[in-house]
């Protein structure tokens, strides 16, 4: 099979993989071990496979892993820092947001991604933020309050502190080290 | 309920929630397994055909293909997908692959290759030439003359009557009837249809199966029936159940879907064939018609009440389709009966039900299980008849409502597909849950307020009442094991498969405050045929009561041999002894105590014992949980779109053992109830083929489209259950629709009983009204 390298970002550390030109950017992440990206649909309706693609919430099984070239990923495993939850984590427990818990990291991943930008955010901007990840669990109630929970975190912290890790890291432009 | 209580009632967080957070592998297929095969299974593209040709050679001969399997290669053995308790009440229908396909979707041939495009591949290859036979589409033709026999084979068994594709059939009667319609003033018959709705959880069926270094069939599977898996899967591929183990890891939602048999057989069989690990998972597309549906029905009810309001006559005729095959064909269908009449006391009751076989995809266990359907038509009807007496639809419910001490008789002739045993309503929140429920959605004022005119919107409130039940009586049976480590830490070993729901937290829970311990001291390990004590799994609203039942019974003898020990140690009498705050403590004034962690040095290291029991536990009877549920919603006059404004929902569960969590299955059964009733439907076309199998085209609720909702749990202790627990899993999901459906009629004066309740039934109704719309410039 016709092999291509790709080199990217994710969650701060700088990658090189050897990737087939068709092959979907949720397909490489969970081939690589990136087992929170989760798929339910591959057809960009679910949300399950959210990961933040510069920042900004991507359906992973809707981007070849080869358009991911100089960019930085983010997956729910990087939301972690240093041992210690990202507020949305910690929040989703609280409030009891996750049941069977495979679309959370999706929805985590569109909460961070509206309060990086906004951490002031209303239900319905929250609502809206979340609309493209199905949750058949929750009824979505105890996930929003999560959010808005999280917010205020947000914005005692300060945005600087609850950006995603990889935004501080240098970007990569598609070179080894 | 207890202020004493440490643990229970406690809103703590999820045990497992930690790792779900932070995407810890945790699923079936969060696992890297050296040369695993991807098998694929050939869906037939006709509702009724025989293979007359089948040849494999060319997909035999492609490159990295490993096996292709069709019904020569396999043995043949009837059997049922339904992950129930031997002897599984659903008919032997079913086989592993067959010469005879039933539904669009049904099973041609399954193949394991070296990845999932050549596996897709080898799928193409397969030549099929087959014998078209009739089909039977529609619900009302499967007993009409001359309809094709779905079921012609032989061998299958436990069908009702496969000559006329009768899967199943049930006649119940209390009294009579017909004399109760006599002594009524009213009498109101009415007929209803429901769809059919799929369970949509977000991770699909997926199973990968692997032989382990002593030959054994490891099945890693999302499923919500372990114990039943490893039963069947041992029966269907004809090897012991010795050599089948069978694990559950995180499951991505189930909501009765996972509660079968589905993908384990063929998976199993496949690593049979290829001696290789092999991963099965269905795609979306595939989950929607390979993989299980609500039963839809049509029902027809007919109740009589005297003018006072008292009820006299209740009876339910109903005609379900079980699709192709009888998977929970009997069982589903009892439910509607058992479990919706006897909500109201009413001295003659009568429940039959005609299930038959469509060459639709098949239906199966579906949260609330036959409930839905049948509280959909009864509530209406309720809500129609408190209209033509004036009465308050509430005040109705009221007088009718079965109370505190009541015995209904007819759960006795309607058991798990058999006769089974009369329920006791030792508690009962029901009158508080009307009341409650009413007050949140402002019930009085609004009543006589709306319907509300503005513009084109119209509101109204409408109120519906439900009732299930907590584990099969006398079937469902759990067992759990306890075991303490040095460290005053406990392992608790369950064959309850928590699902999502919470059930190991809710389990921990138990477990810990009978040890008085935190509920950090617990590692829950559930669903393992090899590892944890059987369970018949998570389903029935059973896991609570049942495998908490045996949890706590566990959990009591552990801490009768701790204090022993703990006697032993500080020199003082037994009786005198309590566990609590992770020790041993006196409960007298002298103040001694022991911790868990030098409690258990001790035992291990001076006694040389490992604290360790078991217990099994099963109730003769099923505590019904209770449930009022009330919707404000807005109908646009000139589009017809609905929109739900509040939904409240009043639940009586018995004791939350985590409040929390108990709220969060209420308000997911809500949000599945509410796309039950608007927007849910696997539509097919006249060729079998289902044409909306995507999120696209089958509308589930997101964020955006919920409504406000309230949750009230109404606590009540019942006698039989884990710390007065009942349950809450199912419940909330019987009454959303038929409560939205009764405030559209309060809204709009217009009765549906179809669902979805859709714009496109809304709008040509209201013209046929002639609703004033108005004026336009």
């Amino acid at each position: 099979m016709k092999t291509m390298q790709v080199c990217l970002n994710v969650n701060g550390e700088s990658k090189e993989w050897s990737i087939a030109p068709g092959d979907l950017l949720l397909d490489v992440l969970r081939r690589e071990g990136y087992f929170g990206v989760k798929r339910g649909c591959e057809a960009g309706e679910c949300g399950s496979c959210t990961v933040l693609v510069n920042g900004k919430p991507i359906n992973s099984c809707l981007m070849f892993a080869a358009q991911a070239e100089g960019r930085e990923v983010l997956t729910i495993e990087g939301v972690e820092q240093g041992g210690k939850l990202d507020p949305l984590q910690e929040a989703f427990l609280e409030y009891g947001a996750v049941q069977c818990g495979y679309c959370t990291p999706g929805m985590i991943l569109s909460a961070k991604a509206l309060l990086v930008k906004h951490p002031d955010p209303t239900e319905a901007e929250v609502r809206d933020a979340l609309a493209g990840n199905f949750c058949r669990c929750t009824g979505y109630l105890k996930p929003v309050e999560a959010v808005l929970a999280a917010a205020r975190i947000y914005r005692q912290v300060g945005p600087s502190g609850a950006r995603p890790r990889a935004k501080h890291r240098s970007a990569l432009h598609g070179k080894k080290r | 309920m207890n202020a004493n209580r440490s643990v229970v009632g406690k809103n703590l967080r999820k045990l497992d929630g930690f790792k779900l957070v932070t995407g810890r592998p945790a699923f079936t297929d969060d696992i890297h397994i050296p040369g695993l095969l991807y098998g694929k299974i050939l869906p037939s593209p006709h509702a009724h055909a025989r293979i007359k040709r089948i040849d494999t050679r060319k997909a035999k001969d492609l490159r990295g293909v490993h096996a292709v399997l069709t019904y020569k290669d396999v043995p043949r053995v009837p059997h049922t997908t339904a992950g129930q308790s031997w002897p599984e009440p659903s008919p032997y229908d079913t086989y592993l692959l067959d010469s005879k396909m039933r539904f669009v979707g049904d099973r041609v041939a399954a193949v394991a290759a070296e990845s999932r495009a050549i596996a897709e591949e080898a799928l193409r290859l397969i030549e099929v030439e087959y014998e078209i036979l009739p089909s039977i589409l529609e619900i009302e033709q499967a007993m009409a003359d001359g309809a094709p026999v779905i079921h012609d084979e032989p061998d299958s068994t436990g069908i009702h009557d496969a000559q006329t594709n009768l899967a199943g059939y049930i006649l119940r009667e209390i009294g009579n009837v017909e004399d109760g319609f006599r002594e009524s003033d009213l009498v109101v018959e009415r007929e209803f249809r429901t769809q059919r709705q799929q369970h949509c959880p977000l991770e699909p069926h997926i199973t990968i199966s692997w032989l382990d270094s002593d030959d054994r069939l490891v099945i890693r599977s999302s499923t919500q029936v372990p114990y039943h898996t490893r039963r069947q899967v041992a029966m269907i591929l004809q090897i012991s159940v010795q050599r089948v183990h069978v694990v559950k890891p995180r499951i991505g939602g189930g909501f009765g879907g996972k509660q079968e048999m589905l993908l384990e057989d063929i998976c199993g069989a496949l690593v049979l064939a290829t001696r290789r690990p092999v991963k099965i998972e269905y795609t979306r597309e595939e989950e929607f018609y390979m993989a299980r549906s609500r039963h839809p029905q049509i029902l027809n009810i007919k109740m009589g009440v005297k003018r006072d309001g008292t009820l006299m006559a209740n009876k339910m005729t109903v005609l379900a389709t079980t699709g192709a095959y009888g998977s929970h064909a009997n069982t589903v269908q009892g439910n509607t009966g058992s479990k919706v009449l006897p909500l109201y006391r009413t001295p003659n009751m009568r429940f039959e039900c005609h299930v038959v076989y469509t060459n639709t995809p098949v239906a199966g266990a579906f949260r609330g299980y036959g409930c839905p359907q049948g509280f959909f038509a009864q509530e209406s009807v309720i809500d129609e008849i408190a209209q033509e007496l004036g009465m308050d639809p509430v005040e109705l419910r009221k007088k009718n409502m079965i109370r505190l001490g009541d015995i209904d008789d007819l759960s006795a002739q309607l058991g798990e597909g058999r006769k089974g045993l009369p329920r006791h309503v030792r508690s009962c929140g029901l009158p508080e849950c009307l009341e409650r429920g009413a007050a949140a959605i402002e019930w009085a004022v609004k009543r006589q307020t709306l319907p509300q005119t503005t513009g084109h919107l119209r509101r109204g409130v409408g109120v519906a009442c439900s009732m299930q039940g907590s584990g099969i009586a006398g079937v469902d049976w759990a067992s759990a094991l306890l075991k303490l480590n040095e460290d005053g830490s406990f392992n608790l070993q369950v064959g309850a498969a928590d699902l999502g729901t919470g059930a190991d937290t809710v389990l921990g829970q138990i477990a810990a405050e009978t040890l008085g311990v935190t509920l950090d001291k617990m590692i829950v390990c559930s669903g393992d045929t090899d590892f944890t004590p059987f369970d018949v799994g998570a389903y029935a609203s059973s896991t609570t009561i049942i495998s908490g039942g045996a949890v706590k019974k566990a959990s009591e003898k552990v801490r009768d041999h701790l204090l022993r020990i703990a006697s032993k140690m500080l020199d003082i009498p037994v009786d005198n002894l309590t566990c609590r705050d992770n020790q041993v403590v006196t409960k007298c004034e002298c103040e001694k105590s022991v911790s868990m962690e030098d409690l258990a040095h001790y035992a291990m290291y001076k006694e040389k014992v490992q604290v360790m029991e078991n217990a099994s536990h099963w109730n003769t009877d099923s505590p019904p949980p209770f449930c009022a549920q009330f919707a404000e919603v807005e109908v646009d006059t000139e589009t017809g779109q609905i929109r739900v404004v509040h939904l409240v929902t009043a639940v009586d569960l018995g004791v939350a053992i985590n409040p929390m969590q108990a709220e969060g299955q209420s308000e997911g059964a809500v949000a599945q109830s509410l796309g039950y009733a608007l927007t849910e439907e696997m539509v097919l076309d006249a060729s079998g083929r289902v044409i909306n199998p995507s999120f696209l085209d089958y509308k589930m609720l997101s964020a955006k489209d919920m409504p406000k909702l309230t949750t009230i749990l109404v606590e009540t202790e019942e006698p039989l259950g884990p710390y007065g627990a009942k349950s809450v899993s199912e419940i909330p999901i019987n009454a959303p629709a038929p409560a939205v459906a009764n405030a559209i009629y309060h809204a709009i004066g217009v009765r549906f009983r179809r669902l979805p309740i859709r714009p496109e039934d809304v709008l040509p109704a209201l013209r046929e009204k002639e609703l004033p719309s108005p004026q336009r410039s």
